[in-house]
């Protein structure tokens, strides 16, 4: 039983490494902000919330498990406020869209 | 949800009782109180208050599979030797008009496949979300409204 919880925390633990490696290099290979607050903010945050899941899983006491898990809860709570603040605060200091951009529909009507 | 708050009253009730504020136990109590208010559902008028907590946990369910195929999709995006983007910013007229639905949506969009809010509207009409792939934005529009607002819309109201 307990080998099978190791395993099992052991594997959550390196899917989360991974996906927090692949969201950081979404930050580098994404052209603009926009783009790049996706990696962080869904890669990034799955990334968390796994390493947390495991170390919950692999704790023997209930004080870390309820910890580990009100943990996760926060980041689910915080991740997207703190992106949409970000993306919110670009746009309205004029950072622009890459190029590759299809449509903005958020452009005032005389700039589009 | 004031009946949810009795619920929380009455696990915190049993933890003090049984003398252990462990998760465990107090996941117990929880359990316990679903079921005592479930034996007077009659009386309380709580038939709604199952019904509302069965949308409820459909809602998260159905958020948690979306976090995990959106982390999934943007690995895919990511590690693709041509990232072939075509991101962008669309409207997306809103049908929930209480702050607090419109506060759960955004939330929701942010965590989910391709898309981030990024503000709303000052009449509350028109949510603006970035998408990394916006080729498509009626198709977009389609799923969120058919997905996340009408459950939001069924959870809470």
């Amino acid at each position: 039983m307990t080998e099978i919880l190791t395993l099992i925390s052991a594997l959550l633990l390196l899917i989360g490494s991974v996906f927090t490696l692949i969201a950081a290099i979404g930050l580098l290979r994404l052209p603009d902000l926009y783009t790049r607050i996706h990696a962080a903010s869904k890669a990034g945050t799955m990334g968390s919330c796994l390493a947390l899941i495991a170390l919950a899983i692999h704790a023997h006491d209930f004080g870390t498990m309820s910890r580990a898990l009100a943990g996760v809860v926060f980041f689910l709570l915080t991740a997207p406020v703190s992106s949409h603040l970000l993306a919110k605060a670009a746009y309205a200091v004029g950072y622009r869209l890459h190029s590759s951009s299809v449509r903005d529909e958020m452009a005032p009507e005389d700039d589009k | 949800m004031s009946l949810f708050l009795v619920n929380v009253l009455l696990a915190l009730a049993w933890s003090a009782v049984t003398g252990s504020f462990t998760f465990l136990n107090f996941a117990f109590g929880f359990v316990l109180a679903i079921f005592a208010l479930s034996l007077i559902r009659e009386q309380v008028g709580s038939i709604g208050y199952f019904s509302r907590a069965r949308r409820v946990i459909s809602l998260f369910l159905l958020f948690l599979y979306e976090l995990v195929l959106s982390a999934w999709r943007v690995a895919v995006i990511v590690l693709s030797p041509r990232m072939d983007l075509k991101p962008g910013i669309f409207a997306y007229p809103l049908r929930v008009d209480r702050d607090f639905e419109i506060t759960m949506l955004a939330n929701l969009i942010t965590l989910t496949p391709g898309t981030l809010s990024v503000d709303v509207s000052d009449d509350r009409r028109t949510l603006y979300v970035h998408a990394m792939d916006a080729s498509d934005p009626d198709a977009t529009r389609r799923d969120i409204a058919e997905g996340f607002e009408r459950k939001i819309m069924e959870a809470f109201r």
